[in-house]
């Protein structure tokens, strides 16, 4: 049995003119020691599928699912004073934004030590060592000093290491980090993804790792599921990804990357955008915007081949 | 280079007074640090670094937004003499063109395309009639991408890639010489760069623009710049042809920069060189070279003084002391 487990996840908003689906038909299941990249541009709701796992999401959601079970245990009936008990402790997760995803009111001593208290108790100075551990395990200098420190007074990487202090102050099982790095440059997102690879590693944790940045899917995970307009297109290992991508979205996406272009004086690019809730198209989402478009493509939604392990939503994959 | 540059930098130096306390003296933050270089027609100069660097400092000094403390700026032949809290002038002003990162910010939400296309022809072309001006706009419209029924709309109406793409036909209106481009595509989605960037390109073909193309994202600029120049605190580290800088870094930031970067391929994981710690406060430099304090090659001669840039090649100039430098041989 693996450690988290969705089929069939829906995940549709109220709006006010009508549902919008943000997710349609998502699964996926994660063992503990894997590393599993959600790839997608902005609005392909890798980061919903997500929350909706973790019960994050806002009143106008309507979540369905056919399975949804972390470690066995159903999550679609769990109350919310169970769910809790899951969420920050088995399973947690980290923000794009940690800047804004702290509270500026508190210092993050208290910050993590809320989290220990929640889920772990122990004496005031038992908590406190633990904290200071935490911050030397994500490789904070000086947390002696750190400790008493607020959000405003520490940079983003700094920030980030405390956010994954955090998630990983009650040894969770799961971490799913949602674009961990992306707020940061890329000597400090260097730092950032070695540290979450190496808690993965010393832990046998499972990562979930929700990023729209090909060349860091292509360092840190070892499978990869790519979403486009709220559909799983592709699932497959991470170098069978790179090298036979097998859905015609998939392919234009790594060949517009600049650095696989090599000396054409052009990029190859995708034309039109990703289509928004008032304009989404007949057929398989991707046929305007697909250069292996036909007739067929337009009028019938593609359904992946039960047959094929890439679960590739396309008529004609590659 | 036969033609005449259309910038021409010496020591470009900005510095910013910061009030430390009620009582205490002003402390100094050195933005941008004696940047020279000399941009062409047709061609793209890259600036490379991380946040805080003073890339965009150099932006708006370049734009003349802010005058430089220090250093000479030269535009299309015209040396730019600015004081502080005054305008500049207007003929120089046209010359040089921005572009910013972020679509959804620099667009006026209350204004049509229209009107934000023809208010620059409105303020510098008072010869222009309505008419002319309604006409190019559409010309421009229809030069970047949009479709004539775009023209009326808002801002709020279009993707991001879009408003980049009206933000671009904006900057061009006066005809530029050079178009400052601070991170123009990061806050573009994958697949709408690559469009964006292509546009670029054949905007640059067609106008014969220079381009300063400031940006963290190396793969992007390996493909479009002929020049670069890496900055690590404010200082230029290594500048020169991009194609060399590219295909052997010699400052060891640029090294371990090019190291951090992911890249797209499962079978190049490769051992990082890993930086320890994060840059420096810019109130508290550390002394000597500034990246010393996070470098791999750090000696204690380091710490005793902040080394100048100087030729390791003929087309690229380091500042750092393990460099080898170049041995220049003087021809008769």
């Amino acid at each position: 049995m693996a450690l988290l487990e969705i089929e069939g996840l829906d995940v549709r908003f109220r709006t006010s003119t009508g549902l919008f689906p943000a997710v349609e038909d998502a699964s996926l299941s994660v063992d503990e020691g894997d590393v599993l990249s959600i790839v997608g541009e902005s609005g392909s709701g890798k980061s919903v599928s997500m929350l909706a796992t973790m019960g994050l999401l806002p009143w106008t959601a309507e979540i369905s699912a056919t399975r949804m079970a972390f470690d066995g245990q159903d999550l679609r009936r769990l109350s919310p004073r169970q769910r809790r008990k899951i969420i920050g402790g088995e399973m947690s997760m980290i923000f794009q934004e940690p800047m804004s995803s702290l509270n500026p009111c508190f210092t993050v001593g208290t910050q993590i030590d809320e989290m220990l208290k929640q889920h772990r108790g122990g004496s005031r100075k038992q908590r406190r060592e633990r904290t200071l551990e935490l911050l030397t395990q994500v490789g904070i200098p000086d947390p002696e000093k750190r400790i008493g420190a607020y959000p405003h007074q520490l940079s983003g990487g700094m920030s980030q290491r405390v956010m994954i202090a955090m998630a990983i102050s009650c040894n969770p099982r799961l971490l799913i980090a949602d674009e961990p790095t992306t707020a940061l440059d890329v000597t400090i997102q260097a730092q950032i993804l070695e540290l979450l690879l190496e808690l993965q590693r010393d832990n046998d944790m499972a990562l979930i790792l929700i990023t729209h940045d090909m060349g860091v899917v292509a360092e840190t995970a070892q499978r990869v599921i790519v979403q486009y307009a709220g559909r799983q297109v592709e699932h497959q290992d991470v170098k069978a990804l790179f090298a036979h991508s097998r859905h015609p979205y998939t392919e234009a996406l790594l060949s517009a990357l600049p650095e696989r272009a090599g000396d054409q004086q052009r990029l190859p690019t995708i034309p039109g955008v990703v289509p928004g809730q008032h304009n989404r198209p007949e057929g398989c989402l991707f046929n305007p915007r697909c250069r292996y478009a036909t007739e067929h493509c337009r009028q019938v939604a593609p359904k992946a081949e039960a047959d094929d392990p890439a679960r590739t939503l396309c008529h004609y994959p590659l | 280079m036969t033609a005449e540059a259309v910038i021409h930098a010496v020591n470009l130096t900005r510095h910013y007074r910061i009030k430390s306390g009620p009582f205490a003296a002003p402390a100094v933050v050195k933005a941008l640090n004696e940047a020279s270089f000399d941009l062409y027609p047709g061609q793209t100069l890259a600036v490379v670094g991380e946040s805080g660097c003073g890339k965009s400092t150099l932006a708006r000094v370049l734009t003349m937004i802010e005058p430089p403390t220090s250093g000479e700026l030269t535009i299309n032949g015209h040396r730019v003499e600015l004081k502080e809290g005054e305008p500049p002038p207007a003929d120089l002003r046209r010359d040089v063109q921005i572009i910013f990162q972020n679509p959804y910010g620099s667009l006026n939400p209350r204004k049509t395309v229209a009107t934000m296309l023809e208010e620059p022809l409105k303020l510098n072309r008072r010869d222009m009639s309505a008419a002319q001006r309604r006409q190019a706009a559409m010309e421009m419209i229809d030069r970047v991408g949009l479709r004539p029924e775009h023209v009326d709309r808002y801002p709020h109406m279009f993707s991001g890639g879009q408003r980049q793409r009206i933000a671009i036909a904006r900057a061009l209106m006066l005809h530029p010489k050079v178009l400052v481009l601070d991170e123009p595509v990061s806050a573009l989605d994958l697949s709408i760069q690559a469009q964006i960037l292509n546009l670029l390109a054949d905007l640059q073909e067609e106008f014969g623009l220079a381009y300063v193309f400031i940006s963290h994202d190396l793969s992007v600029v390996k493909r479009i710049a002929d020049d670069v120049i890496v900055m690590y605190f404010g200082q230029p580290v290594e500048t020169g042809h991009a194609a060399e800088v590219f295909s052997h870094p010699r400052h060891p930031y640029t090294q371990a920069l090019f190291s951090a970067t992911p890249v797209a391929d499962p079978n190049r994981r490769k051992e990082r060189m890993r930086l320890q710690g994060e840059p420096p406060s810019p109130l508290s430099p550390p002394p000597g070279c500034p990246f010393a304090p996070r470098c791999f090659k750090a000696t204690s001669e380091c710490s005793l003084e902040d080394p100048p840039l100087e030729p390791v090649s003929a087309h690229v100039n380091v500042a750092c002391i393990h460099v080898e430098k170049a041995r220049l041989t003087l021809r008769p």
